[in-house]
């Protein structure tokens, strides 16, 4: 098993959450202050560039307008951290594909920075949270469809080096498409891609042979995905893989723990309007037939309702000392029926410099050497694939 | 509180090409063609049972909308109309009144671009479709970016006028409501609400033109029926009081009185 740090870069420095309606998508910039923000960049990368020296693997993401997440554009952070670090594997979590205006500028994008890297590009392709919708303006009735041609342009852009070809899709027109530079890995970076209600994209994922990744879900509903794309998995040579992200702490002591994920979990009590949470059409009529009914107000409120202990049982909170954590993901591992890489969250909300250094030191020292030789799920190196 | 009406329906569909549009008749007399807005609540209002009466009503469900289907090429208004005047032509309409609320509204003004000659008249009611103001200027509320509160206190000018109660209905037509939501977002997203075109082709439009508006549609306000009336030729307004957004809803005695005036 590998483990990727990840902080989400947030900037929490906001009224108190009963005086604003939403942190997402409305809230005036003018909350946002620059020279704070140049602090928290700063910071966040240093504690990226402390996980790298540490042994660990780096994830980044991005949201835009929201308080949630700093990183408005991952590819940027990506490309600091290209070389900024020497060793670790740069996970985008991904490309916000459906939601760009050109596929294409993203397998560039992923091709530059994986040669500057060495070839530590991990690639990820998101079809994008709700929110994102309305940054980009984006139909939300066919994220899925764009997520799926846009990955099929990429794939294509990344393998093809005998000169341009143009494409003509449902979305996208684009012509005398010919990359420079191509990706340092070949045939191509490896593709990840997340989900959490959708089925069909979770078996087209499997037979295409990508990372399945999903976050923050109760382990039941964990294991019924991944038994789903097990059960999908194509013998196709390529590699696959599972992901899972919890909230993680480490301290020296149970309670410490408990306060420092309490911190972290400031991430699950964000909150949005309605409208940003369910735009029409980014989930399907069989959902939106149980909100009409009052049943169905987003998809994750329920979870983020419950408290930390709860959280902690359902394995999307990670938390304790090195010992209890390295049992804890143990039992995740045996409650998921094994998986790959375990992606954590270890900074959100307050959570304080020191605090988030002390976090990953303990975690890379005391935690990752007891759990690194938990068996891979798919028992296929990318390498192999590669051949 | 809305409801199902009494009036008997005869429900068809009618296919060109891919697409299967469906159509319901209510009443008997001349015909009149209704093209419902994007919450199809005309269907539930106490006019439409009232206008039939007197007139064949006939309703076009558009692609995606009611139990129409919604191939994947169909993403705007232009496509709906071509449709629609290619359903008029084969129901062998003709010489009728054509009255279009909100997004039907729009996809009337959409039709009579391309070709008015079955239109007898043209009624618009609170409808979509163009473009007034500059960049930043926020012609048509945004009903996906704002809290459904907002949008219902904009739309209503009593909010209990539009109420339904959806807690007995059954799944089918819970079904239809939560796709009419979807293929709205699916066809108006963006450019939200209106074709940058239209603008372009209302000069085109010969039938006698009434624009039907409710004095507090929050949703399209009355400043803009009057630039838009202003640009189709000899096109009328009608404001009709204590109406928001949907005034044929809200006020149908009002309303019914200018469209009877209008198309008699």
């Amino acid at each position: 098993m590998d483990c990727y740090y990840f902080t989400e870069m947030p900037y929490p420095h906001i009224p108190p959450h009963d005086e604003i309606s939403s942190m997402r998508v409305t809230l005036p910039n003018r909350l946002f202050d620059p020279k704070l923000g140049h602090q928290l960049y700063n910071r966040y990368l240093d504690e990226y560039c402390l996980a790298d020296e540490m042994g660990l693997e780096l994830m980044v993401n991005e949201h835009r307008s929201s308080v949630v997440c700093m990183d408005v554009a991952a590819p940027l952070s990506m490309a600091i951290l290209a070389r900024q670090t020497k060793r670790a594997r740069l996970l985008i979590l991904g490309n916000s594909i459906a939601n760009r205006d050109d596929p294409i500028r993203i397998a560039e994008e992923m091709a530059m920075i994986d040669c500057i890297s060495g070839g530590r590009v991990e690639c990820g392709m998101v079809r994008g949270v709700t929110y994102e919708i309305f940054a980009a303006n984006t139909n939300p009735t066919m994220t899925n469809e764009r997520l799926w041609e846009g990955v099929d342009m990429v794939k294509r852009a990344w393998t093809t080096h005998d000169g341009d070809f143009n494409y003509e899709g449902r979305f996208w027109h684009r012509r005398n498409i010919n990359i420079w530079p191509r990706p340092y890995q070949q045939p191509r970076p490896r593709i990840w891609i997340t989900g959490s209600n959708d089925r069909d994209n979770i078996k087209i994922i499997a037979e295409q042979g990508h990372v399945f990744a999903t976050f923050l879900q109760p382990h039941a509903k964990v294991r019924a995905l991944f038994d789903l794309y097990r059960e999908h998995y194509a013998d196709n040579g390529l590699p696959g893989g599972l992901a899972f992200m919890p909230l993680v702490y480490v301290a020296d002591t149970e309670e410490e723990a408990m306060q420092g994920a309490d911190e972290i979990a400031w991430y699950m009590r964000t909150k949005a309007e309605p409208q940003f949470r369910n735009p029409p059409g980014y989930v399907g009529v069989e959902f939106n037939i149980q909100g009409l009914k009052g049943a169905f107000t987003g998809r994750t409120d329920a979870i983020r309702a419950q408290g930390l202990e709860y959280l902690k049982d359902q394995g999307v909170v990670i938390a304790g000392t090195p010992d209890s954590v390295v049992k804890q993901i143990r039992r995740l591992y045996d409650l998921l029926g094994g998986f790959d890489h375990l992606l954590m969250m270890m900074q959100c909300g307050f959570l304080s410099h020191e605090k988030t250094v002390k976090n990953i030191e303990m975690f890379s020292k005391e935690v990752y050497p007891q759990i690194r030789g938990l068996a891979p799920s798919m028992n296929r190196p990318w390498s192999k694939a590669a051949e | 509180m809305l409801g199902p009406l009494s009036t008997p329906v005869k429900s068809d569909f009618v296919e060109i090409g891919d697409v299967k549009i469906e159509i319901e008749r209510r009443g008997k007399g001349a015909p009149l063609l209704l093209l419902p807005g994007e919450d199809g609540l005309e269907v539930e209002a106490p006019f439409l049972e009232r206008l039939a009466r007197t007139r064949e009503v006939i309703l076009f469900w558009p692609p995606g909308f009611g139990r129409s289907n919604r191939p994947d090429w169909i993403t705007n208004m232009d496509d709906v109309a071509y449709i629609y005047l290619d359903v008029m032509a084969r129901l062998g309409l003709d010489n009728i009144p054509v009255v279009g609320c909100s997004l039907g509204g729009w996809i009337a003004a959409e039709m009579a671009t391309k070709n008015d000659a079955r239109f007898s008249h043209l009624a618009m009611v609170g409808a979509y479709g163009v473009k007034i103001g500059g960049p930043t200027d926020r012609d048509i509320a945004d009903i996906w970016a704002l809290h459904p509160d907002k949008v219902a206190s904009l739309k209503w000018r009593d909010r209990e006028n539009g109420k339904r109660d959806l807690s007995k209905r059954p799944d089918d037509e819970l079904y239809v409501i939560a796709r009419n939501i979807e293929s709205c977002a699916r066809l108006c997203w963006s450019p939200y609400m209106h074709n940058p075109k239209l603008a372009h082709r209302l000069h085109r439009i010969a039938a006698k033109t009434l624009l039907i508006w409710g004095a507090d549609d929050g949703i399209v306000a009355t400043d803009y029926a009057k630039a838009y009336a202003a640009m189709i030729s000899g096109a009328k307004l009608s404001i009709i009081a204590d109406a928001g957004h949907l005034p044929h809803v809200e006020q149908p005695d009002a309303f019914l009185n200018e469209l009877t005036a209008f198309i008699s």
